[in-house]
């Protein structure tokens, strides 16, 4: 498989990276090469393997649904670009 | 007062509890070290005064005898983990400025041992790369050169300066992590030593995340007995981390032992690849008589699924980063891109100016296997092969108790000289396996190379045997005798 100027455009969207029509052209082939060279793996046979979830095993541990942290605000908008009245700040949504 | 930065973090643990130095003269003379080397780049911020204050408050408490197992040794930090109010980038323009209101846990580990902090170390964006080149704050220039030759080469990568710093004597040892190699690849170019444990021996919290489900922190220092204090100190249960093992920490350092009678090692036949040079097989085979001198019993070993591991890191590792690196968007920390109208424009221009080039590639990578439509032929495919290559290491971990291998296919190369993506993927090709098997895994310094640069061997052993792997590289070390040291030009 192999990916166009307009899928690579796509996928930028998704990633939430704006690209220029020169960037994306620049992308195409760079994205070819990787995706064709993963692709190698069609050649392994995985019937019945099933796709590897944790590498070391163990057991998902649970705890007390307690709260254990909390009163942090002015630290957690610290590193904020923009924060007003204790909230964080963001370009206009709703006209 | 004699050179301490040439020493071992052993050397100076034991002359500063024997009075022979001071914690502060250690600190003092590691600053000034720190401060004469920037043309290597090594440190992104320097923090003189927090070696200082651990070093004053070790020299107090030697009065006591109330001493943490690192008190007196200030150490190099990777800029990967996260340090309470001091700046915390991960090589990257798009968390400019970031300070952490909290401590990782790690970095916090080897605090409560007693040690101070030199300061941030460089590496490359997020820990993508092999080269330390595609770091926001510029390329670390390694201290080593060809001989006969000023080009500047890199230390490897991703943690090139915490490399650097150890090989340029600008800290006794550094914490580096180790996703697919970035540990080993670089330690080996430098001439040092360096252990990734098991996956889980050390906490992720507070470790700015590129792929969870191989990111493992580890320590780089002089010596095989060094790692083992370092590792001691960082590892431990962590309930903040999901994946941390529930498991003590065992004594690695009281535990070493070259005496490898009874010990079989695997010397897998996969790993003799084409293009490698001559010299890095034949350090290989030394390496194999090494073992053999220390007790060990060389047996031939397969991993037949070898050449699919890095084309399986190559979608998994991208998959998990574009997943964990939606979080920089301009909205909580780190750079926001101003002018544009919507929110959406300002997700998409703040990434598109926060992000260099290799980190975009793998978003880029990593979004479109996970995709509508591809997510089962590229993520869960290779989670499949990932699955078969964990297998290949179980069952030769039933014919031997540690694998020997080179650690990385060539020496350190020039700055510049490697421009495609690909070509610096394959630095990895003897790193990756054992990371997508979870397994300890280190690199020690064999031999240099004919143009004078090191070389290192690679072990890898079983699911928490760090015992085993660290005490088949004191083997090594104690028969390479490698004492070469890089000639100071900077």
């Amino acid at each position: 498989m192999s990916v166009s100027k307009d899928q690579v455009r796509h996928i930028a969207k998704l990633a939430r990276i704006a690209m220029s029509d020169e960037e994306i052209e620049r992308l195409v082939p760079e994205l070819n090469g990787i995706i064709g060279w993963v692709e190698q793996l069609g050649e392994v046979n995985t019937d019945g393997v099933e796709p590897l979830t944790a590498v070391i095993d163990q057991k998902l541990r649970l705890r007390e649904d307690a709260v254990t942290d909390g009163n942090c605000r002015d630290e957690v908008l610290a590193n904020a670009p923009e924060a007003q009245h204790g909230f964080f700040a963001v370009p206009k949504v709703i006209e | 007062m004699s050179e301490l930065t040439t020493k071992t973090i052993a050397d100076l643990r034991d002359g500063f509890r024997g009075g022979d130095f001071s914690a502060r003269e250690i600190a003092e003379q590691f600053n000034a070290a720190v401060a004469a080397a920037r043309v290597l780049n090594a440190y992104t911020v320097e923090t003189p005064d927090d070696a200082l204050a651990a070093a004053n408050a070790a020299d107090k408490a030697r009065g006591n005898g109330d001493l943490g197992p690192l008190a007196g040794i200030p150490l190099g930090i990777k800029d990967l983990f996260a340090t309470e109010g001091v700046d915390t980038t991960a090589g990257s323009n798009i968390l400019k400025g970031f300070r952490p209101p909290y401590e990782s846990t790690v970095s916090g580990n080897l605090r409560r041992a007693g040690a101070g902090m030199l300061g941030k170390l460089n590496l490359d964006e997020f820990a993508m790369g092999s080269s330390n080149e595609t770091s926001a704050h510029g390329p670390v220039i390694s201290p080593w050169r060809r001989s006969g030759s000023n080009v500047g080469l890199t230390p490897g990568g991703s943690s090139g300066g915490s490399a650097a710093a150890v090989a340029a004597d600008l800290a006794p040892g550094v914490t580096g992590t180790d996703t697919g190699g970035s540990i080993r690849q670089p330690a080996a170019f430098v001439g040092i030593s360096g252990i990734k444990p098991t996956y889980g021996r050390c906490s992720r919290w507070g470790v700015v995340s590129f792929a969870s489900s191989l990111d493992q922190a580890g320590p780089m220092a002089k010596t095989v007995r060094d790692c083992a204090i370092l590792l001691e100190a960082m590892a431990g249960f962590d309930p903040k981390d999901s994946t941390s093992l529930d498991l003590p920490v065992p004594q690695w350092e009281a535990g070493l032992s070259s005496d490898l009678n009874g010990k079989r090692v695997g010397i897998p036949r996969e790993y003799r690849i084409d293009g490698v040079p001559e010299e890095i097989n034949a350090l290989w085979d030394r390496g194999i008589e090494w073992l053999r001198d220390g007790g060990a019993e060389p047996v031939e070993i397969s991993l037949p699924h070898t050449r699919y591991a890095l084309p399986t890191y190559y979608i998994i590792a991208p998959a998990e980063a574009s997943s964990n690196l939606a979080r920089y968007d301009g909205v909580r920390y780190g750079l926001r891109e101003e002018g544009v109208k919507t929110l959406d424009d300002m997700y998409g221009a703040t990434r598109a100016a926060g992000f260099g080039a290799e980190v975009k590639r793998r978003i880029m990578i990593g979004t479109y296997v996970l995709s509508a439509g591809f997510y089962d032929a590229y993520f869960n495919k290779a989670q499949r092969v990932r699955a078969l290559i964990k297998q290949d290491f179980r069952q030769a971990f039933e014919q031997c108790d540690v694998i020997l291998t080179p650690t990385a296919p060539s020496a350190a190369f020039g700055i510049g000289e490697t421009t495609d993506p690909l070509a610096m993927y394959l630095n990895d090709v003897f790193a990756v396996p054992a990371s997508l098997a979870g397994l300890p895994a280190m690199s020690v310094p064999g031999g240099l190379d004919g143009q004078g640069l090191p070389l290192g061997l690679h072990i890898i052993g079983n699911e928490l045997d760090e015992q085993g792997v660290l005490n088949a590289g004191l083997a090594i070390e104690e028969r390479a005798g490698f004492t070469a040291r890089p000639e100071k030009w900077w």
